[in-house]
């Protein structure tokens, strides 16, 4: 079935299909064709073929499962078509808006703005470290892809934490809405990257888009699960004395709650980018541009260098924007300084300016 | 006396179903079968206080015994199960929640025994809190915070965080920020209990200073008899979430309800419960009254005739003017002087209010019988070493 819905089928999964066929003993002529006549020929045969044996039950098929999802999601693709486009749609202005920006960007502009944010996120060190990841990035050919992976990232985290804190939050606050939700998120990450493609190519098609929404599927869950963790686990000591001088449920929650739960919050926002990131990476099978895409082309064409420099290029970039997300998780006392503004660029500046 | 706090009829059952337990109780059930028979655990049962205005209330018991359920249904921080809670007559059992955050945030706050300060505000903003929970703004809550951190004496700890601060220090924070409020009433919860003893008296110092200056209603929750002694106008005592005893520190010492209240007493610390006024002896002691007529001679006879060394010197109005001996007397009237030279300047009176800790070594090393006075200089009686012994010897026998 994914034979057919993937747009990379090549020649070596027709001889995939060529295979199974061969396998089938009661594989004619006509199965090979497509897959309904394929379900058909199952279906038809024990009437025509009727030594059924109980020692081989399994070489024919006895739930139709693969026509009965194509029915079903053709029917939703047809009937549910405004549903889609509406998804699609912010995902699209956000990732063409980013995409744009980090692409039309002169990469010197880039690079230092980089190592500003790393210098005011951490420290000198990491500062340094990605102004020479990203140069090094510029300088092995891989800074167009680069800028388009890390457009898909930031749009698909973006999402993730305005969709998964929110959530987070609610759960957090309901037994019930978290007995709902746990289970789902479960499901979303058990099941693999690799599997999620499917459906969304079916419901969204292929391209950049889509590419986003599989990786806000599959990243959202830890930044969903850690914001939830890390508001139950507030002390309730706390919660208790915030009541006692009479707190209301916004004020427990943005001055009490979320301020502790940060660091939590912040570990799940930085689980959040790295699976993103890897996702990214795989959905460049679906047509996603980047990175992924030179990976995967230099698989493809055994082209070893060019899926060198893609690979080179993931985990640079996983690096960077590991360590300055991991570094959000502490506040500036833990880093020894009173206030973040006191240190970095800021600090710099504001010392200049007394 | 206003009453400020009242508490009526209270019932706290934890558990799905309080009213089964609530029958079993009035049944006479007791706790532990309750809880055996339906799972409900009994918290509080059946309490009623009336807690004056401007004292300092401790209520007492062991853990387990309901103490903190019960300080936690004043402000409904745990719902109560049946009764009433009236803070100046206004049933607060009945209010919805927005009233009742109004009621948080101006009449009634809290101390707990964690601290609960909040890590991520420094000392200025914990104070402040109960303040911007109030919308108050910035400007004005850090003004009052000062003002209350000032009052604990931590004002130049403002800008600390808690973290950064001493067990001591985070519990005087902690009591500026109740005090920030303005409350009427000030609930703390075994606040002391978490320090060590040193910090502990000097907190409890510090609490009992507060209170002269602005009189609060303060509900004290402690495990501690020497605590509640100390610094409680009135206690009462909770065994299995019923009050089993309410009433003065002397009353509660002196005529313990139960056996239960008596053993609070095994290992208390005498010495500080009891006043030199509640162990002096007014009799066996000679007096010798002061008239117009000096009366020097009657006076040695009559000490010489009950064979004391010592007598005790008053006016017509128990004044108390000394003390002298018969040596001294015999000295005056050789040398033919007056009965104020006899008086023996070493040996001087002690308040009536002193605690006995303090008067050990002084009637130690005195050579007569200690006479007590009171804030008027009235004469009370003495303390003799003897009486002193006997006194600090009840503590192991009680």
């Amino acid at each position: 079935m994914s034979t057919e819905s993937n747009p990379w089928a090549t020649g070596s999964d027709d001889t995939g299909a060529a295979e199974s066929t061969a396998s089938n003993p009661w594989g004619g002529a006509a199965s090979t064709q497509n897959s309904d006549a394929m379900s058909m020929s199952a279906s038809g045969t024990p009437v025509e073929q009727t030594d059924f044996s109980l020692l081989h039950p399994f070489q024919e098929v006895w739930i139709p499962l693969d026509s009965w999802i194509e029915t079903g999601v053709d029917w939703v693709v047809t009937n549910f078509r405004p549903f889609f486009t509406a998804v699609k749609a912010p995902v699209d202005a956000t990732l063409t808006a980013i995409d744009s920006t980090f692409n039309a960007a002169p990469p010197l502009l880039v690079i230092v703005l980089f190592g500003l944010i790393a210098w005011q996120l951490s420290g000198r060190r990491l500062a340094i470290g990605s102004v020479v990841g990203l140069i090094t990035l510029g300088a092995i050919g891989a800074w167009q892809e680069s800028m388009t992976t890390l457009a898909l990232v930031v749009t698909s985290v973006l999402f993730c934490i305005v969709l998964g804190i929110p959530t987070g939050i609610a759960m957090a606050r309901s037994d019930r809405a978290a007995k709902v939700i746990r289970p789902i998120l479960d499901i979303m990450q058990t099941t693999p990257a690799f599997v999620y493609l499917v459906p969304i190519v079916m419901l969204f098609g292929i391209g950049n888009v889509p590419g986003v929404i599989v990786t806000i599927i599959f990243a959202v869950a830890p930044v969903i699960r850690l914001t939830n963790l890390g508001i139950r686990q507030v002390p309730s000591d706390l919660i208790e004395a915030a009541n006692s001088f009479g707190a209301d449920n916004k004020q427990m929650l943005f001055k009490v709650q979320l301020p502790l739960a940060m660091p939590t919050i912040m570990a799940g926002v930085n689980q959040t980018l790295m699976l993103g990131l890897s996702m990214v990476v795989i959905a460049s099978m679906i047509s996603v541009g980047g990175l992924g895409l030179m990976v995967l082309r230099g698989i493809g064409r055994l082209d070893i260098g060019l899926a060198t420099i893609g690979g080179i290029g993931i985990v640079i970039l996983a690096v960077i924007l590991d360590r300055m997300t991991q570094s959000l998780g502490q506040d500036a006392r833990q880093r020894g300084t009173r206030h973040w503004y006191e240190t970095g660029p800021i600090g710099l500046l504001l010392a200049f300016k007394k | 006396m206003v009453t400020k706090l009242e508490v009526k009829n209270l019932y706290k059952i934890f558990g799905e179903h309080p009213k089964k337990a609530l029958k079993m109780l009035d049944k006479g059930i007791n706790k532990d079968e309750i809880f055996k028979k339906t799972g409900q655990t009994v918290g509080v049962k059946n309490a009623s206080l009336a807690i004056n205005e401007g004292e300092i209330f401790v209520v007492m018991g062991l853990s387990g015994s309901g103490k903190s359920t019960l300080v936690r249904l004043l402000n409904r921080l745990i719902e109560p199960t049946q009764g009433q809670v009236l803070i100046d007559g206004h049933d607060i059992t009945k209010v919805d929640d927005k009233e009742l955050r109004d009621i948080r945030r101006s009449k009634i706050s809290m101390v707990f025994q964690s601290f609960a300060l909040m890590p991520h505000m420094n000392v200025l903003d914990n104070t402040a809190f109960g303040l911007e929970l109030s919308g108050i703004d910035v400007q004005e809550r850090h003004e009052k915070a000062r003002n209350a951190l000032a009052q604990v004496g931590l004002e130049s700890h403002a800008n600390s965080y808690p973290d950064e601060l001493s067990g001591g220090m985070q519990q005087r924070v902690g009591l500026a920020r109740a005090l920030t409020n303005n409350p009427d009433i000030l609930l703390m919860d075994e606040a002391f209990s978490a320090l060590d003893p040193l910090i502990r008296t000097e907190m409890q110092d510090e609490l009992v200073r507060l209170q002269s200056e602005h009189q609060r209603t303060v509900v004290f929750i402690s495990h501690d008899l020497d605590e509640a002694m100390r610094i409680g106008d009135r206690i009462a005592i909770m065994q299995g979430g019923e009050v089993v005893q309410v009433g003065t520190p002397d009353d509660i010492l002196h005529n313990p309800a139960n056996d239960y209240v008596r053993s609070f007493f095994k290992g208390v610390d005498v010495s500080n419960v009891f006043h030199a006024k509640d162990i002096v002896s007014k009799s066996r002691l000679t007096l010798i009254k002061k008239d117009s007529s000096e009366g020097l001679r009657s006076g040695l006879q009559l000490l010489n005739e009950h064979d004391r060394d010592y007598g005790y010197v008053i006016d017509k109005s128990n004044r108390f003017l000394g003390v002298v001996s018969a040596n001294s007397l015999h000295d005056v009237i050789k040398n033919k002087q007056t009965l104020a030279e006899a008086i023996i300047d070493d040996i001087q009176p002690i308040a009536a209010d002193t605690s006995i800790g303090e008067i050990i070594s002084i009637v130690a090393h005195s050579p007569c019988a200690v006479p007590v006075v009171d804030d008027q200089q009235k004469y009370v009686g003495v303390i003799s070493k003897a009486r002193l012994l006997e006194t600090l010897d009840k503590e192991a026998s009680v």
